[in-house]
């Protein structure tokens, strides 16, 4: 073989820091194929490609380009050498039409006009060879995610990019819209492009690619041909040891009903009708697991719950209708009624970044007469409390005086986790629990899950992990466009199913 | 974890930006020809070498400790109240009006209802921009700034027409009576036959001042409602969470913010003019900003800020007296602080953080 | 009331916007990019001192524009520096800048001149004289639309026509070249325009620069056409009413003429109480007529008359994210 590889990496390193994000990392991608880079959140997947795009400066290695060095300072460097990115979150001016996104900074000449003329004279060339239709001139912020998402693609093909880095890119999109996206991938790499896949989804490098590359913590553990592979291995390449995702857990000892949800429906501040109708209920000890592809209304539902949206409908809790507007529909006042609530985002939500652990640890409950010494808050009494749960769920460093921000994701996870649960709550919220959370933490916090559902405790898990759900559900329902799409059981039902339903099918019409 | 000891955010930091604005503002003061020792020494001896250059000093301290600790409470809030001015202009107004239609028995009781008066005025008048804010998204900044037009505008007009005596050609009051007068500090500290602070405006409301540090202080960080306030500041989505109303913090932190800025009219209003008169705060409202900037929005920095200003303010006074100097040197002053405390903070921070990040890769490499 | 008199009224309306218009067209662009500025106040006291001076000495007004384009320039230099390159705070930048301006012209003027911080009086080509425009003079005596031309329309100085020039010239550098595109962007958000290859902090200085020219126009319209001298404080304000101009015109080139006209109305009506008295037949504050662009701004402010949107990444410095 004498073709030279569309890319080749040569001991890349970056830091951050004192974080070492990328170390010495070496990787070829031949021309015309589709390379998967698998890895958890946090390998340096996305820092790699950043690299590759000119986004970050490398401390440190070598890039070739069809067999040329290249230096790639910056985008520009990276768009002239054939590169095209399409990031997780989308680099669109959102009050552009889409016109107007894809010409930015492809203009033909200093006046606006002819250029226009010529994309959209292109944008309609690349729509019919790519199944890559979108109104040209739509603004942005008008339509749909998967539409969106079109719209990076023909920015980088309108820029003539015979590479494509696709980051994340089904994480926002229903299995029906990524098959879509797989479907233009093929044919782009029919028509000769080079196309890199990152992601953290097993099935996705397993069914779209020809080559894999793992990364963990920072290095590129191994690069195989993916029909020589399997889930299993690469799984374990991944986390660096056998992972066991199931939990072991005696089945569920089911009590009364705690958490009874009625037509509940919630339009958010925009005036979009984000939950439409939900109607379920979560028993003392049983884990209600809520799948779905982000964005179809699980944010708000546990929003609502939390006391933080407002919404319509009837809930109560223990039998007791909670208020779901006006003054009483507050995290305080869901505190107050035993709802503990670990948010989906816990460093936009969950934490104070620049708190203490120990402040963090009185946040939300700061109101707790056991806080209060006189007119003050006793800071002495939160520090010790804080220590105490520090060391019952294990934080490292179990320090009370560090700032939530210097903690890794899965210890500021922790913290949240431990000031949630030792409320001993009749209602667990709990969004996103793993999301950026280290192997060995995941298992600590299912553990933890699972042990207050044993004590008799209202579970209401949202997650979009398909797997997480299947593990520590006791009951699945599925949410698409807002609507609860169907209830399961853990035990009748699979992956596919459940992914039908995510993408708004029911058994009977996929058929 | 963080790149830097506290001690170097809180004590380094400033320092370095006060050095940069002194060295800038010597610049200054060589390129119009004259001396900046000698600018120097004589703003020492004006401001610090007298007990009647202390009086000045302490005075103008006492303006900007109200007014600093004001923008200070908003920033813990993140909200930048720049109203401070309008604000301490309609405290002003409300402490004129309790002077002149309350007859007051004591001045101490006097003090008290110019206080209450002067908090109440100044906060009312931040509400409203803190309302929009909070209720209509409307910036914060932009409303307050528009404010502080609004209430020159409404005191000007107050102070040609309703408030005037009758047959005074001045816009202002008339004097106060005399049991609204405060203690000065010749007053308080003069012994037989030595006066000290002699004809010096410093008065009792300086200790009143430091009462307001010593209640933000406590407010901030030992209260439910400081602990609130930070928690909002440093993430409106975490609080919100938490139940932490927005709208309550937003009111809540501008009226005392407000308050604040409102109070300094027992100082200059009540305490040294004796009555309203147009253009009473001088600026002292901006100033403010300098003060918290500098004093990284703690009580016991702001309070040495604005001693500093106090300084400069005195001391620029005697330059403008005795040398060509004029007074305005002390706004390019105060410029130079705030810019380099408050908007080129990253150019002193991030090569220091640099020194401290190598010092420990050194400590760590030998160990 | 007669024609004369409205024609006086709408004659200082046009004077009195000018500078108005050229500071706001300048926070156009600023905040356009997404750099909030408060500093056009500072920018344009700065310009009218230097212009002034220069102009004094050199007894050229054109020299003298020159040199307020300078110092506006320097000042937009500093808030580009804090605000893009350290990514410090934009609006407490801002505020530095006004002070800035406030203390060092008065300094220096009185270091230079010794007046007690003014310029010395510009006479004769020191100053933007009025430009007859052709036939003005021929015209005048044709009813209503002769003294309409000869007043109103003829009589300006060549910083009024440039002032005027310059809205639809903002409007088509804004909307039909490449450069208003990518500065649309990158005011709301600087990230797309970063990926696309093209530098967000060469941008941002290219609009804080462009900012800085208009100020120093704006500034020296002050000292040396509408006025004969700089004095202290002049600009008075003005640079926070174009800022409302700004918001009132919600960040659009034409909107901003009419916003600044309607501004400047209310400032040329203020000085005639003579004619108020006659208009509402009562005495109206004049006061009340000073605020009522503030007033005007809070209202729109509070989205009670169509809300004003900011640029989205409008005060934010831009940081590649992790």
């Amino acid at each position: 073989m004498t073709t030279a590889p569309a890319i080749e990496l040569k001991g890349i390193s970056k830091s951050f820091g004192p974080v070492h994000a990328n170390k010495d990392i070496s990787i070829r991608v031949m021309p015309g194929t589709i390379h998967g880079i698998i890895g958890e959140n946090g390998a340096g997947k996305s820092t790699l490609m950043s690299i590759l795009y000119g986004f970050y400066k490398a401390d440190a290695g070598e890039i070739f380009i069809s067999g040329q060095k290249t230096a790639i300072p910056d985008s520009q460097a990276a768009i002239a050498a054939g590169i095209g990115m399409v990031f997780q979150h989308f680099k669109l001016v959102e009050n552009f039409t889409v016109l107007e996104n894809v010409v930015l900074g492809a203009e033909d000449s200093g006046l606006l006009r002819p250029s226009l003329a010529r994309a959209r004279r292109e944008l309609k060339a690349l729509a019919d060879e790519y199944e890559l239709n979108v109104d040209p001139d739509a603004v942005v912020e008008d339509i749909g995610v998967g539409m969106q998402q079109r719209v990076e693609i023909l920015k980088a093909l309108y820029r003539r990019a015979d590479i494509l880095i696709l980051d994340e890119p089904t994480g926002v999109l229903t299995p029906a819209e990524a098959d879509h996206l797989f479907r233009i991938l093929e044919n782009l790499k029919r028509e000769g492009k080079t196309i890199i896949l990152i992601t953290h989804k097993l099935r996705e490098i397993m069914d779209a690619t020809d080559t894999v590359s793992v990364m963990r913590r920072g290095e590129m553990t191994a690069t195989v041909k993916t029909s020589e592979t399997s889930p299993q291995k690469l799984a374990e390449l991944m986390v660096g040891r056998k992972v066991l995702l199931q939990v072991e857990k005696a089945p569920a000892q089911v009590g009364k009903v705690i958490l009874d949800v009625k037509n509940l429906n919630v339009t958010d501040e925009k005036g979009v009708h984000r939950v439409k109708e939900v109607n379920f209920n979560v028993r003392a000890g049983e884990i209600l697991g809520i799948a779905g592809v982000s964005g179809n209304g699980q944010s708000e539902l546990l929003e609502v719950l939390g006391g933080y949206e407002k919404g319509t409908g009837t809930i109560t809790v223990n039998g007791q209708t909670i208020d779901l507007t006006g003054a009483k529909s507050d995290g305080r006042s869901r505190r107050e009624r035993g709802i503990a609530h670990v948010p989906e985002d816990r460093q936009r939500e969950g934490l104070i970044m620049d708190y203490h652990a120990w402040e963090n640890v009185a946040f939300g409950y700061h109101h707790d007469p056991k806080y209060q010494r006189g007119m003050f808050m006793d800071n002495a009494a939160i520090k010790a409390d804080t220590l105490e749960k520090m060391e019952r769920f294990d934080v490292r460093p179990p320090d009370p005086r560090l700032a939530a921000k210097s903690f890794s994701g899965g210890n500021q996870q922790k913290i949240v986790l431990a000031r949630e649960i030792e409320r001993n709550p009749d209602l667990l919220l709990i969004g996103q629990p793993t999301r950026g959370v280290d192997i060995g933490a995941i298992e600590f916090i299912h553990q933890q899950i699972v042990a207050l559902r044993d004590q008799g405790k209202a579970i209401l898990l949202v997650s979009v992990e398909l797997e997480e759900i299947l593990a520590l559900s006791d009951r699945i329902a599925v949410m698409f466009d807002g609507r609860i799409m169907g209830e399961r059981l853990p035990q009748d039902t699979n992956e596919q199913e459940l992914g039908m339903m995510m993408a708004g099918m029911n058994k009977g019409e996929a058929a | 974890m963080d790149a830097m000891p506290k001690w170097a955010d809180v004590v380094l930091i400033p320092l370095i930006s006060l050095i940069l604005a002194a060295t800038l503002s010597a610049l200054v003061i060589l390129a119009i020809g004259e001396s900046p020792v000698e600018a120097l020494n004589l703003m020492v001896k004006g401001a610090l070498g007298s007990t009647y250059g202390w009086g000045y000093t302490l005075y103008y301290a006492t303006n900007f400790i109200f007014t600093g600790l004001a923008v200070s409470i908003a920033f813990h809030a993140r909200m930048f109240n720049i109203g401070g001015e309008g604000q301490a202009m309609v405290g002003g107004l409300g402490v004129a009006l309790i002077c002149l239609y309350i007859p007051w028995p004591h001045w101490s009781l006097a003090l008290l209802g110019g206080t209450i008066a002067a908090a109440l005025f100044g906060a009312a008048w931040a509400a409203i921009p803190a309302f929009l804010q909070a209720k209509r998204g409307s910036h914060i900044v932009i409303t307050t700034i528009m404010f502080n037009f609004i209430a020159a505008a409404m005191l000007n007009y107050l102070l040609i027409g309703a408030l005037k005596p009758k047959g005074s050609m001045e816009p202002a009051t008339g004097k106060f009576p005399e049991a609204t007068h405060l203690p000065s500090f010749q007053d308080m500290f003069s012994f037989g036959e030595t006066a000290l602070f002699r004809g010096a405006p410093a008065n009792v409301s300086f200790f009143v001042a430091i009462l307001a540090c010593i209640a933000v202080w406590a407010l901030i960080w030992k209260t439910k409602l400081g602990y609130e306030i930070r928690a909002f500041g440093h993430s409106d989505t975490a609080a919100k969470y938490a139940g932490i109303s927005p709208t309550k913090i937003i009111m809540i932190s501008m009226m005392i913010s407000g308050g604040l800025a409102g109070m300094m009219a027992i100082n200059n209003v009540q305490g040294e003019a004796e009555r309203l008169v147009l253009n009473a705060v001088e600026g002292a409202g901006f100033i403010g900003i300098a003060v918290a900037l500098m004093g990284r929005s703690h009580p016991f920095g702001v309070f040495l800020a604005a001693l500093l200003f106090g300084f400069l303010y005195q001391g620029g006074a005697e330059l403008a007296l005795w040398t060509k100097i004029p007074r305005e040197m002390i706004v390019v002053i105060q410029a130079l602080v705030i810019l380099f405390t408050g908007a080129l903070d990253d150019m002193v921070r991030v090569p220091l953080e640099r020194v401290f990040l190598a010092l420990r890769r050194r400590k760590g490499g030998a160990a | 009331m007669d024609l004369s008199t409205i024609l006086q009224v709408l004659d200082s309306t046009v004077r009195l916007a000018t500078p108005l218009l050229l500071a706001c067209l300048a926070g156009l662009f600023s905040e356009r990019a997404g750099i909030f500025d408060i500093g056009l106040e500072g920018k344009m006291l700065a310009a009218a001192f230097l212009s002034a001076a220069v102009a004094y000495t050199s007894g050229s007004a054109w020299v003298g524009l020159g040199a307020g384009i300078f110092a506006s320039l320097l000042l937009s230099g500093i808030h580009g520096l804090a605000s893009i390159t350290f990514r410090g705070n934009q609006l407490i930048s801002g505020v530095a800048i006004n002070f800035l301006a406030a203390g060092l012209t008065v300094v220096v003027a009185q270091s230079w001149f010794g007046q007690g911080g003014r310029t010395p009086q510009l006479a004769g080509s020191a100053r933007f004289e009025p430009i007859t425009l052709p036939f003005a003079d021929a015209l005048r005596e044709v009813p209503v639309l002769g003294p309409i031309y000869y007043e109103l329309i003829s009589g300006h100085t060549a910083l009024v026509y440039i002032a005027l020039l310059f809205v639809p010239l903002t409007w088509w550098v804004l909307y039909r070249t490449r450069f208003g595109l990518r500065l649309r962007a990158v005011g709301e958000n600087p990230a797309a325009v970063d990926t696309a290859g093209i530098s967000v902090v060469w941008l941002r200085y290219m609009a804080v620069l462009i900012c800085g020219v208009l100020c120093g126009i704006a500034g020296a319209y002050l000292a040396t056409a509408l006025q004969a001298s700089f004095v202290k404080d002049m600009s008075a304000g003005r640079g926070y009413i174009a800022l409302a101009a700004l918001i009132f015109a919600k960040w659009r080139p034409w909107y901003a003429l009419y916003a600044c006209l309607l501004f400047g109305f209310l400032q040329a009506f203020a000085l005639r109480p003579d004619v108020i008295q006659t208009v509402f037949g009562f005495k109206v504050n004049a006061q009340l007529l000073d605020v009522l662009p503030y007033i005007l701004t809070v209202i729109i402010l509070a989205g009670f008359v169509g809300k004003a949107v900011p640029p989205r990444a409008g005060g934010q410095p831009y940081v590649k994210e992790r």
